[in-house]
């Protein structure tokens, strides 16, 4: 949060403009001319958010073969480890940054830009053959998943739910995706029952899953839309009635409070100093926003898209996302 | 004598239908063992080359990373896997060989330091290999400063075979009959010479087996290299040890969680591609390891 004195000081604002056209000048140069930008740029954290950035990398890369963009996948809290140790230029991350480790950059000095840069929907899946909890309010997912939970049977989460035992999937707590289901769910990020089964890796979840009639798991919307057949996702109803996590809905905001925003933060003195580095972001802003779509994520709507680019160029340091947000919207937390 | 000869046939006698049970038994059962072996292996190999063989094409070969699985390939991986296996035998086995040297021919079986350091390597042989990368993330990549390299990789993989590699030469070593040995010294050769000239070519074969399989296993290790950094995404080869790298391990590692259904027909073809790279590494060692013998 202190990153907003630094940029309305004049000094940062004047330092700001002059490399804002000067990444300009990279990007158009990048997009038009085979010369193209040469610098290095090291990426890593959440493996949500990887496959969008390895679409923005892969199209980099074919407009600037000099270019070099190397990204890893440590998840989102090793990637702001990376990120704070200074070994890494961007990170992903598929939660808001944790108050500790905001800290910790600002103990390093280091500067970064927050760029929200695409809607995911958390889905809550069952079986198909699942006929009984096409719905679930939030108050029953807490229920289920509060830390101690002794549900064990699908009628002891609904009055007239049948006798059929629960079994339940769910990230391990590495994740970010574990992070904002507690967080939203339970009201406290890493708040869980730790009697389910957990994995890294959501594939596994799909088949336990897809293998159980009395199974439930959650785990990011792409993961459902490429596994449809096989499973049923739950309507949320978040107070305002059940709502099904679709394109449509995450985008609105409607499928609340599962949708979430992913992140990528970027160094301030590196998208100053390697115009690569600035390159990238500007077309994950721009051009780039429709691979979003393509990988199986949601697209941030243009005008949102408009003001985080101004937040960039300004180099508006600090996070809006981390902590408080309950109960605003995205476009009031953005314009904050 | 006589006496002790009868009671052995009587023995056979009473007790030949039950050791002919034994006899056929224990036949099967080791049959059965090969069989649970080669069938799993079987059906392995066959889910393998059924989801992935139609995938191993050029641009498996030629492509770099690509978020269409059908031009996704694994350039970047098989040329990173070979630049850090280089460095890997380049470092491990010429010291894991002389340490090996040093403590079967230069110290005392009583030497209590060299019983300490031997008692460590065998435990160190043990370890997850998580931990030989988490200890290459705190010494090469951070306090040495390599970064993500190439050199912090195959460094952190020579850890990792370098106990397995002394281990085995020992072995190798302590099994050149000791007249060869004793016999050289009596001639008025050298320490030195008796190692180049006898020992080592002697316990050669054995060496070359303990670096065969040693480098099999670095090289479809993936958790050291993970935790060192090794990217899953980059668009280029190494150009030198300074480079940023991946492996083929990680790739297919990254692309068999990926959502996509045919991300995993990717997954599987990498892992042929693996298995054939090994086993062509293998072979070459193999041919080395024929050559010495028949020279011997």
């Amino acid at each position: 949060m202190r990153g907003f004195n630094l940029v309305h000081s004049t000094a940062a604002a004047a330092g700001a403009a002059v490399l804002i056209s000067f990444s300009a000048v990279g990007c158009s140069g990048g997009s038009s001319s085979g010369e193209g930008l040469t610098g290095t740029v090291v990426i890593d954290g959440s493996s949500t958010v990887t496959p969008i950035m390895e679409a923005i990398s892969e199209e980099m890369m074919l407009e600037n073969p000099n270019a070099n963009i190397a990204m890893g996948t440590s998840g989102t809290g090793g990637g702001f480890k990376k990120f704070i140790a200074g070994e890494t230029d961007i990170t992903m991350a598929s939660r808001p940054i944790k108050d500790s480790e905001n800290e910790k950059l600002i103990a390093g000095e280091i500067d970064f830009v927050e760029i929200p840069c695409a809607f995911d929907g958390l889905t809550v899946v069952i079986n198909p053959d699942n006929d009984w909890a096409t719905n679930l309010t939030v108050a029953e997912l807490n229920k289920i998943w509060e830390p101690g939970s002794t549900v064990q049977n699908w009628n002891q989460v609904r009055e007239g739910f049948p006798d059929m035992p629960l079994s339940l999937y769910g990230p391990g707590t590495d994740s970010g995706t574990f992070d904002y289901f507690t967080e939203v769910i339970n009201g406290e990020g890493g708040a869980s029952r730790s009697d389910y089964s957990a994995s890294e890796d959501d594939n596994v979840l799909v088949q336990g899953v897809a293998g159980q009639k009395g199974a439930l798991g959650y785990f990011g919307f792409a993961y459902y839309e490429e596994n449809k057949g096989k499973l049923a996702a739950v309507a949320i109803d978040g107070g305002s009635g059940p709502v099904l996590p679709t394109m449509d809905t995450i985008k609105s905001g409607e499928y609340s409070p599962l949708s979430r925003p992913l992140f990528i933060y970027v160094r301030v003195d590196k998208a100053d100093a390697n115009p690569t580095v600035a390159a990238v972001v500007d077309f994950l802003l721009g051009d780039g926003s429709e691979l979003v779509d393509e990988v199986g994520y949601v697209s941030i709507p243009q005008n949102f898209l408009d003001m985080i680019q101004v937040h960039f160029d300004e180099r508006v340091s600090g996070s809006r996302f981390s902590g408080h947000t309950e109960g605003k919207t995205f476009e009031e937390i953005l314009s904050s | 004598m006589a006496s002790v000869q009868s009671v052995d046939i009587d023995l056979t006698v009473q007790v030949s239908g039950s050791r002919k049970f034994w006899e056929k038994s224990f036949k099967f059962i080791c049959m059965m063992g090969i069989i649970i072996a080669c069938a799993f292996l079987a059906f392995l190999l066959y889910s393998i080359f059924k989801d992935g063989w139609a995938r191993v094409n050029s641009e498996l070969f030629q492509n770099f990373p690509s978020r269409r699985p059908a031009k996704a390939g694994m350039k970047a991986g098989i040329f990173g896997s070979l630049w850090v296996i280089g460095v890997t035998a380049g470092v491990a086995v010429p010291v894991g060989v002389a340490a090996a040297v040093y403590l079967e021919m230069f110290t005392s079986k009583r030497n209590k330091l060299s019983q300490f350091i031997q008692l460590n390597i065998a435990n160190l042989a043990g370890v997850p290999s998580i931990v030989y990368g988490l200890l290459g993330l705190a010494l090469f990549v951070r306090t040495f400063e390599m970064g993500r390299s190439v050199l912090a990789g195959g460094l952190t993989m020579a850890l990792l075979i370098l106990p397995v590699i002394i281990v085995v030469s020992q072995e190798a070593i302590r099994a050149v009959p000791k007249a060869i040995y004793e016999g050289s010294l009596a001639l008025g050769a050298t320490r030195w010479q008796t190692v180049a000239k006898q020992v080592l070519p002697n316990a050669m074969p054995g060496i070359i087996t303990g670096i065969i399989l040693s480098i099999s296993r670095a090289i479809g290790e993936t958790a050291p290299l993970i935790a060192i950094g090794a990217v899953t995404f980059i668009a280029k080869t190494p150009e030198s040890l300074d480079s940023m790298f991946t492996v083929m391990p990680v790739q297919i590692y990254e692309w068999s969680s990926r959502p996509q259904e045919e991300f995993h027909e990717v997954a599987a073809a990498g892992i042929i591609v693996l298995l054939g790279t090994l086993i062509l590494l293998n072979s070459v060692a193999i041919i080395i390891r024929a050559r010495s013998q028949s020279k011997h």
